[in-house]
């Protein structure tokens, strides 16, 4: 399978890779997928008091495809409100990748994690 | 490309390497070159049909195809007269079940096979299960080998032919071939085994063994593709249905004009393997363990699939846990290795063959198949197991399952979602 330019650097040079403190009170954390699917996406976001998302990391297990679909959205999700972040769709990642059909459901699990991520840290902030 | 600059920054290091490295020698091996020199003259000046029986240019053709059957024939303790060439194993494999079992159809309607045979024999038995046989699918052990007590178990007086691969082309395990033929032969059933794994890497003798029908593929063993023969006993007469007609060439059972080239290149790709299987089997095995020691040292979490003793060692199934293969292998495009089969690997299904090892999803995921050959070389191996270690330690850093395993998180105490 041939990859696009994009989907192989981010795969090589992956950005934002890495954790937060899962306790920590502004963070968000999105874990999807399964190991027996071959792919699992943490995404975690760091909100700033204003409601803007300031940084973003992840770690996934999965195919060329996958980690290059979480590095993109770890850039595309900062400086965004969570209500923009949560605008992301999959179509836009898998445009952007150039992924193979095949490969779409990457970009699915992409956005299940930011929106896994924002639910998760709305949630730690209604309880409080 | 990155990757490409930097690979040649470390080949300049190591002058040997020429990259990619081949280490897929299961999908297939290089044509070895004293193959190619015994072909050529069939290509060009030697160009006749075989099959003339009046003129020079038929006699030397079928001189050189006569001379290959003789040494097809030794490499496995046959009689010439027991080899008919076909254009591959999975020819030899189609004629080998469908002959024998079209032929017996009226006495006996069973085959017994295993889970993990290749697919051209579990789909030439899927096929023959839509024509009225009971196929006996044989599961495996952990290890991959088959329970001698549940073959016998399976073969009844109404089984017409017990077949089982000798060495498995995803994994490498060598199944115990001679038992095998001796259950099948107690109930009078005829024993088949798809040997393109095993022919010329591992000893193999018909007789010793008591195989009364066997697959041989040319291009498994460093000679051309395109050309394979099945081996069927004379005593006592192994009888089949042709799947092939036309005129009667190979003793009726596969009418068509042989190819010259291809089946001098069989013969002498089989003398080759006869001749140096011992040299060339000592000096894999140390590469194999040496590849393998290498990186079980520098990375935990390694496992080898597959028998750890009964195996050949050219072919190393690992899986890494905690990465995916996938990625693993777009991280290593200096290697060329394979993910499970060739055929499968276009799907995202993790393998057959490993799950029928109960092998879980997970780690069957991240399997990658190491293929060691007649041409691979120390610093092959050492660049080989270099690169492998690198980027899993690299995609490991970036796995979420290896943060949480290292965190002293059970991974099956996670509800995962469902996609």
């Amino acid at each position: 399978m041939a990859y696009s330019d994009k989907l192989v650097d981010h795969y090589e040079n992956p950005r934002n890779v890495g954790s937060f403190a899962k306790g920590d009170e502004g963070v968000g954390t999105g874990l999807v997928g399964a190991p027996a699917c071959g792919d699992v996406m943490k995404l975690q976001i760091k909100v700033s008091p204003e409601g803007l998302i300031e940084d973003a990391k992840f770690k996934t297990f999965g195919c060329g495809s996958a980690i290059a679909s979480s590095s993109l959205v770890t850039e595309w999700v900062k400086g965004k409100s969570l209500d923009e972040a949560a605008t992301i769709r999959n179509t836009d990642i898998a445009k952007h990748l150039a992924l193979p059909p095949v490969k779409i459901h990457c970009s699915v699990l992409a956005e299940d994690a930011i929106k896994a991520a924002i639910a998760d840290y709305k949630a730690k902030h209604e309880k409080a | 490309m990155a990757d490409g600059n930097g690979a040649r920054g470390t080949a300049d290091v190591r002058p040997n390497i020429q990259l990619p490295i081949y280490l897929d020698y299961q999908a297939t091996t290089p044509l070895d070159p004293r193959v190619l020199d015994a072909m050529m003259p069939y290509f060009t000046t030697k160009f006749g049909n075989p099959h003339s029986r009046s003129h020079k240019f038929g006699w030397e053709a079928e001189e050189g195809v006569e001379e290959a059957r003789g040494e097809v024939a030794k490499l496995i303790g046959a009689d010439p007269r027991e080899v008919i060439f076909t254009s591959g194993a999975t020819e030899s494999n189609n004629l080998a079940i469908k002959g024998v079992a079209l032929f017996n159809k009226d006495r006996k309607n069973e085959i017994v096979t295993v889970v993990t045979e290749h697919k051209c024999v579990l789909d030439t038995c899927r096929h023959l299960e839509q024509e009225g046989f009971k196929v006996t699918y044989l599961p495996v052990g952990e290890n991959g080998l088959i329970d001698l007590d549940q073959l016998r178990a399976a073969v009844t007086d109404k089984t017409a032919l017990v077949s089982i691969m000798a060495v498995n082309n995803e994994i490498g395990v060598i199944q115990p071939i001679a038992e095998a033929a001796a259950i099948a032969h107690e109930k009078g059933a005829l024993f088949h085994t798809d040997a393109a794994q095993a022919a010329g890497k591992i000893p193999l003798d018909v007789n010793a063994m008591g195989i009364d029908l066997m697959s041989i593929s040319g291009h498994k063993l460093y000679g051309p593709k395109g050309v394979g023969a099945l081996y069927v006993r004379r005593k006592p007469r192994v009888r089949l249905v042709a799947q092939m007609n036309g005129g009667g060439q190979e003793r009726g059972m596969r009418s068509g004009t042989l190819a010259p080239p291809l089946c001098v290149g069989l013969g002498e790709a089989c003398r080759i393997a006869r001749e140096e299987m011992i040299k060339d089997n000592a000096r894999i095995k140390a590469l194999s363990e040496k590849f393998y020691e290498t990186v079980k040292a520098k990375l935990p979490d390694v496992f080898l699939n597959g028998d750890k003793d009964r195996r050949y060692p050219g072919n190393l199934n690992l899986s890494f846990a905690y990465v995916e293969g996938e990625s693993l292998i777009m991280g290593i495009k200096d290697l060329a290795v394979s993910s499970g089969s060739a055929c499968t690997s276009a799907s995202l299904e993790p393998s057959y063959v490993l799950r029928a090892l109960g092998v879980e999803e997970e780690l069957a995921h991240t399997s990658i198949r190491f293929g060691f050959g007649r041409f691979t070389t120390e610093a092959e191996i050492d660049y080989a197991a270099d690169t492998i270690v690198n980027r899993v330690s690299k995609l490991r850093e970036m796995s979420p399952l290896w943060e949480m395993v290292q965190d002293g998180i059970d991974l099956k105490s996670i509800q995962w979602s469902d996609h």
